[in-house]
């Protein structure tokens, strides 16, 4: 029944050839993030912080205070690099409190507790040293965690998700709104801080799931029914709005698909992330490829997982990770096509199953089928198959590795075996080295 | 049958009998030629003399002042075990050579009795008219009311096997040492008590003649003394002085050097008992404030409440009382910790002495592979003492200065004369013996005629022995007059380097076989002094004209030069020894000459023309420890590094070793070693498990390999199977049947590496749904099979994590695992071997993966292999030079390689863990594609 593209027990591509299980926490953990080169925190219902070393899989430290689950991470560094970096990190939590954590030490630093409701995201503006936190309503706080100031009361939903603009704006996602507001110093000078509404956008149909920012000129959004909207950053405006690129008519070149019907869950826009120039979707159980240049979706593997995409992530080198509520996590390359035209398969042929497709024009989708082949297709060159339960999340170390975690509770390091190796016979030798074992001793 | 090795299987194990019952009988012309000395007796195993008991047993005797030598307890307290021996007889022998003067009572200018902290004496000696031999350690125990407060015994390990009382008497001396220590430690507690209370009686008969002289002084006012009144003075001073005296005799029981104690390992006051011991001094406090060391009054006052008694003046030396018995004179605690030890040690030395020498050797050995040995082995055992051990590991560096400095320095005669001291001349029998053996008997040898060759070396032993025909029946092989034989291993350690003279000399003659005494002491040695002149003075009697170099080292020795090279390598023989031990199948002569070539050396001649290796084994105690010291420098592991460069130097090594395990196999099924011989001075038909620790292991170790042997038979997919436990991918065995799912995983952990020294990474019976973090854990796992939703789930994770674990399904029998087409395997586990018993195959199993250990050990530790030469060069061309060594160097081929490359790694996270923390659990893969097999 499932079409999920599968790789086989041969993946010579895939580097991780080694893992480390850290265990932990005692819920599903929902969130990691990296403090620097080679720590990072996670966190989730089980209220626990915890650090760890990315690069032995050590815990550092256990960081308690939170009494319900957490809702939101941020790590918050000090900007001046010439003094020894402080590594800090924010956490906000359903107990109503947002709590700063020194990552060197372990203690908490401060915490806060006069929220009227949950906070649900949480943003730090590095170049104005001040944070953002999102529940019902938007607080702005600087470094000594004062509140500077504060929206009036928003929506009971509260904020969803923010992203930060030029010229000292940010957007939050509220419901189905989009609301931008801009942060304006006080004309006496000191470091105060106003917020002020200036623009609601409510293009959107159904509630906003994810907000990224591009780059300066541009960021996108993407909604429950699976709107995926690029905004101008610096006025506003819409630039293109895509409504049915995740539709499986359109883009006949994958594999028939036999689908009864197709539920809001299976085309909302999970998690967005892009470069500079492709926006990368997670769209119920597809990834899709949308090039801003071109407009339009370039590649796309339309059941890429046997379950909701829960987080995507664009690595350096043309690939891209993507983990699902299947339990897996796969690793996809971004490869050209190498003939043009696609096999013109008659789409007639799909609609001989009679069943799925609904209410879509064979017709159309043939007419439309030659300019919007994708050039590129999304290959998948390694699947990491270690939690039992969903995947959250995903943090990738570059060399390091990839540490996901999940709703089993458990965290796996994936390591790439070959270096791994190398660097222990690298520490057995400065370990032998030190000990003077080197030397001849006859 | 004649090429079989089972056939010299004779009673070591059990499941011996049911084996051989199930085997069709013989064909006439294979069976084994009858006993040729049946006539002498019926079983060929009884000893020339036969021995009068059944087997080895500890006698404590004691010299009674009353009625003279006595027997007082036999470990086991069995009957059956002394049968018709007799002990009284006995005890008066073992008893009459205590030479020892222990001197106790007024030495000249002391006004007080002095106590004399004597050392124990040990003494070998021989009955030969008893058929017996014992080594006998002489102890004095203090008695208030003995004659000079001592009281002589004597603790005997009484053998019918002269070779076993020789070669175990530093093992020997060692325990029994412990034991006498834990003994005496109670005794002086006991005497402390004794004259505590005896004070208590003095003092009080003090106050009562005070004042009944004070009466008498009132009631006389005559103005001289009445002859009463001169009698009660008289007493009174006189018990006065018995006060001072006891008290001067418990300041010096008290003043007993207890840091002997704190240098020896043992440690015979629990903490418990020590702050028991505190209260109760507590409460003490005031009665014993007045004695001289306070500190130390804590640990003799346990005495809750006494009632003194008026002591009679004249306290008659009588001879009709009652003397105390053992247990009366030690102090409870401590009595029985000595009957505990005394037990342990007659389980720890029950049964053949060449299984004992085996272990022991094999046990060495791998002490020395500190690198590699918890990969295959059980090396929990290895720590016996780990403060000893760690005291050395601290003190490793300037140890082995010292060593070096010895080496440089201390010429040979030093050396020469420690090792000399208890080695007697009497010990070059056994070679002189083999010597003869090697003309006389090798033509005709054939491997199934070793029961009765071992009976001729018996025959042969009696006609070399001069004092044995000569009618004098006590021997006093050699003595020892204490335990340090751990002192002086230091020194000892230097002795195969020093270019000493005397290795190379034969060693025969110098032993008096005729001899005008009935008791001969052929050796002593003090052992604190190791000064020759001293030596002699002292012990005049002792032969001490040729100091040999201690044959213990014969076996087994290895030059100085190439010692860290053949250390792994040893290691091999040594497994292969064990196998041949037990199944006389393996022909060492033939496999390396690196090892064979400093034999010669040492004027043993220990080859015969075909090259068949024929030195009994040998204890192997100072090589040991010489390596021991040699190396050092880590707290953790203490051995390995020296040897790392000699390695890569060698060009033998690696060619050798191949060799080494491409021979073993093929000769292991019709060679026919001579060694297994050496075997068969079977004293006693009990078992023996050499190490208490390893009893129920050597039993798992028996039954894994049967269960090992059976599975290589029955299942045809066998190889990948295993290829995939020893490349670290995990097996699930998967079964409706606990019990043959447990067999499966029993049969298939010995083929499982070690991931740390802690614990076996097998899980025998698991019932719920598999988990990531087990495959981690756990490498060989049985799995229950259910018929339930719960199955499906099970099922269902299987399938789901099908690229981490192998499966092997024990109903359908069917197994899914990666493809193998490596060697390794096979000769680890043919199905057509010719070994049939569990223990046989598990030894045979053993010597391979210690081959394989050694190769992943080599493989890890150069440094060109996994490091750039240079900086410039690429990690590509050290991939390549890699694999070339791995394939060519080692030669290994295919699936081979991940093999030693899994073990390696482990090799690798064993090195640089923490001495603090545990190994990171961390999970290696493949993503190799699985393929179905099936029978």
């Amino acid at each position: 029944k499932s079409s999920v593209q599968t790789i086989g027990e041969e993946q010579i591509q895939n580097p991780y050839t080694e893992l480390l299980v850290l265990k932990g926490h005692q819920d599903i953990v929902r969130f990691l993030v990296q403090i620097d080169d080679c720590r990072f925190a996670s966190a989730g219902d089980d209220g626990i912080v915890l650090l760890w070393n990315a690069e032995t899989g050590e815990k550092l430290f256990e960081l308690h205070g939170h009494t319900h689950k957490i809702t939101a991470i941020a790590p918050f560094s000090s900007p001046d690099a010439s003094e020894e970096k402080n590594h800090l990190i924010l956490t906000a939590s359903a107990d109503r409190t947002v709590i700063i954590w020194d990552c060197t030490s372990g203690r908490q630093v401060q915490k806060v507790s006069c929220f009227h409701s949950t906070v649900k995201c949480l943003t730090v503006l590095q170049r104005l040293d001040v944070w953002l936190s999102g529940g019902s309503d938007l607080c702005v706080w600087n470094r000594k965690l004062d509140l500077l100031c504060k929206t009036s009361h928003l929506t009971d939903a509260g904020i969803s998700a923010l992203v930060e603009l030029p010229k000292n704006c940010v957007a939050a996602a509220v419901g189905k709104e989009l609301i931008i507001f801009r942060l304006i110093a006080t004309i006496d000078g000191s470091e105060g801080w106003n917020v002020l509404e200036v623009k609601r956008l409510v293009d959107h149909q159904d509630n906003i799931l994810s907000l990224v920012s591009v780059n300066d000129l541009t960021f996108v959004t993407g909604s429950h029914v699976g709107e995926l909207i690029v905004w101008n950053a610096l006025d506003w405006t819409k630039q293109v709005t895509e409504c049915n690129f995740w539709d499986s008519s359109v883009h006949p070149d994958v594999q028939p698909e036999i689908k009864l019907s197709q539920s809001p869950n299976e085309t909302s826009v999970q998690h967005l992330t892009s470069d500079e120039e492709c926006v990368f979707a997670a769209v119920g159980k597809g990834i899709y490829v949308y090039n801003l240049q071109m407009k339009r979706v370039i590649a796309c593997q339309r059941t890429a997982h046997d379950s909701s995409v829960l987080h995507i992530e664009k690595l350096p080198n043309r690939q891209l990770i993507s983990c699902s509520e299947d339990g897996s996590v796969r690793i996809w390359e971004l490869r050209e096509k190498q003939q043009l035209p696609a096999e013109p398969v008659a789409t007639g042929f799909f609609n001989m199953w009679g069943f799925g497709r609904a209410n879509k024009q064979g017709n159309q989708a043939a007419k439309k089928m030659q300019e919007n082949t994708p050039m590129y297709f999304l290959e998948l060159v390694g699947d990491l198959i270690g939690h039992s339960s969903a995947v959250q999340m995903f943090l990738y170390f570059g060399e390091l590795g990839l540490a996901t975690c999940s709703a089993d509770h458990l965290i796996i390091l994936w390591k790439d075996g070959e270096r791994e190796s190398r660097l222990r016979s690298l520490t057995l030798f400065q370990k032998l080295a030190q000990n003077g074992d080197l030397q001849l001793r006859f | 049958m004649i090429s079989a090795p089972d056939v010299v299987a004779f009673t070591r194990e059990e499941e011996l009998e049911d084996e051989l019952c199930s085997e069709p009988p013989l064909p006439e012309e294979y069976s084994v030629p009858l006993f040729p000395f049946a006539s002498h007796g019926a079983n060929p195993w009884a000893k020339v003399a036969s021995s009068k008991f059944t087997r080895d047993f500890i006698l404590i005797s004691e010299f009674s002042e009353q009625v003279g030598p006595q027997p007082l307890l036999t470990i086991p307290d069995d009957a059956k075990v002394s049968g018709t021996f007799d002990l009284n007889y006995f005890s008066l022998r073992i008893m009459s050579v205590d030479y020892q003067a222990s001197f106790v009572g007024h030495p000249p200018g002391s006004a007080y009795p002095k106590l004399n902290f004597v050392e124990d004496s040990k003494v070998v000696l021989g009955d030969s008219k008893e058929g017996a031999f014992a080594y006998v350690h002489h102890l004095t125990l203090y008695d208030l009311e003995a004659r000079g407060f001592v009281r002589p015994f004597c603790m005997a390990y009484i053998s019918a096997d002269e070779h076993k009382i020789m070669q175990q008497f530093q093992e020997l001396s060692a325990e029994f040492s412990k034991a006498s220590e834990c003994l005496k430690t109670g005794n002086r507690k006991a005497f402390a008590n004794e004259l505590e209370k005896k004070l208590k009686d003095l003092d009080y008969t003090r106050t009562v003649l005070h004042n009944e002289t004070e009466i008498q002084k009132k009631a006389n006012d005559k103005g001289y003394y009445t002859t009463q009144a001169i009698e009660k003075a008289n007493e009174l001073a006189s018990v006065e002085k018995s006060i001072i005296e006891h008290q001067d005799l418990l300041k010096q029981i008290r003043s007993y050097p207890y840091r002997k104690l704190k240098e020896s390992d043992f440690h015979p006051y629990e903490p418990e008992c020590a702050l028991d011991q505190v209260n109760a001094g507590c409460d003490q406090d005031l009665t014993t404030s007045d004695l001289p060391e306070p500190g130390e009054t804590h640990l003799y006052t346990h005495m809750p409440s006494y009632t003194p008694k008026l002591i009679k003046a004249k306290s008659a030396k009588c001879f009709d009382k009652k003397l105390k018995t053992l247990e009366e004179l030690c102090d409870i605690y401590f009595f029985t910790q000595t009957l505990d030890q005394l037990h342990q040690i007659e389980r720890t030395f029950r049964g053949d002495v060449c299984y004992l020498l085996t272990d022991q050797i094999s046990r060495a050995l791998l002490k020395q592979q500190s690198v590699t040995n918890f990969l295959f082995e059980d090396v929990s055992f290895l720590d016996e003492k780990p403060h000893e051990k760690q005291y050395r590991g601290c003190q490793g560096l300037s140890q082995d200065a010292i060593d070096r400095k010895c080496l440089e320095e201390s010429p040979a005669p030093k050396v020469v004369i420690s090792l000399g001291s208890y080695k007697s001349s009497v010990e070059c029998v056994p070679i002189k013996m083999e010597q003869e053996v090697e003309d006389s008997q090798e033509p005709k040898m054939t491997e199934s005629m070793t029961f009765e060759h071992q009976e001729n070396l018996d025959y042969l032993d009696a006609d070399i022995k001069g004092s044995i025909s000569s009618g004098e029946s006590i021997e006093v092989l050699g003595t020892e007059k204490s335990a340090p034989g751990l002192t002086k291993s230091e020194s000892q350690a230097s002795l195969p380097v020093s270019p000493s003279p005397q290795v190379g000399r034969s060693k025969v003659g110098s032993r008096r076989t005729v001899s005008e005494d009935s008791i001969e002491v052929l050796s002593t040695c003090p052992s604190e002094s190791l000064i020759p002149e001293d030596f002699k003075a002292s012990y005049p009697s002792a032969i001490n004209e040729e100091p040999y170099v201690d044959d213990e080292e014969g076996g087994l020795r290895f030059t100085p030069k190439l010692n860290t090279d053949h250390a792994d390598e040893q290691e091999d023989i040594s497994k292969q020894e064990n196998l041949v031990q037990v199944d006389s199948a393996c022909c060492i002569g033939k496999e390396s000459p690196n090892f064979l070539e400093p034999l010669p050396d040492l004027g043993q001649k220990p080859c015969d023309e075909d090259g068949v290796v024929r030195i009994p084994p040998q204890p192997y105690r100072q090589a040991e420890q010489r390596l021991r010291g040699s190396f050092g420098g880590f707290p953790s592991h203490d051995g390995i590094s020296g040897g790392l460069l000699p390695y890569e130097l060698d060009p033998h090594y690696l060619t050798s070793s191949r060799e080494v395990s491409k021979s073993s196999l093929d000769e292991c099924s019709d060679s026919t070693s001579y060694i297994s011989s050496a075997a068969s001075t079977c004293s006693d038909r009990t078992p023996s498990p050499a190490h208490l620790a390893c009893q129920a292991s050597e039993r798992h170790k028996k039954k894994a390999g049967q269960n090992a042997l059976r599975f290589i038979r029955q299942y045809p997919f066998a190889h990948p199977a295993i290829y995939s436990l020893l490349s670290g991918r995990t097996l699930i065995v998967l079964g409706e049947e606990e019990a043959i799912v447990k067999k499966l995983v029993t049969a298939l952990s010995i083929f499982v590496p070690n991931c740390s020294i802690y614990a076996k990474p097998v899980k025998h019976w698991v019932t719920s749904p598999l988990h990531i973090v087990d495959f981690q854990k756990w490498k060989l796992i049985g799995l229950q099979r259910m018929v339930s939703p719960a199955g499906v789930n099970v099922l269902h994770t299987l399938s789901r994590y099908s690229r981490y674990i192998s499966i092997l399904d024990a109903d359908s029998k069917t197994l899914r695992c990666p493809l193998y087409k490596g060697t390794l395997v096979s000769r680890l586990a043919d199905h057509r071997t010719q070994i049939k018993r569990g223990s046989t195959y598990y030894m045979h199993v053993q010597s391979i993966l210690t081959q394989l250990c050694s190769k992943a050990f080599l493989f890890t530790f150069c440094h060109h292999l996994h490091l750039p030469i240079s900086e410039r060069e690429s990690e590509e061309s050290v991939v390549n030079r890699r694999m070339n060594f791995l394939k060519l160097q080692l030669g290994l081929a295919n699936e081979d390689i991940k093999i030693v490359q899994y073990l390696a790694e482990l090799l690798k996270l064993q090195y640089i863990q923490e001495p603090g923390q545990g190994v990171n659990p961390l999970l290696r893969f493949d993503y190799v594609p699985s393929f179905l097999y099936k029978i």
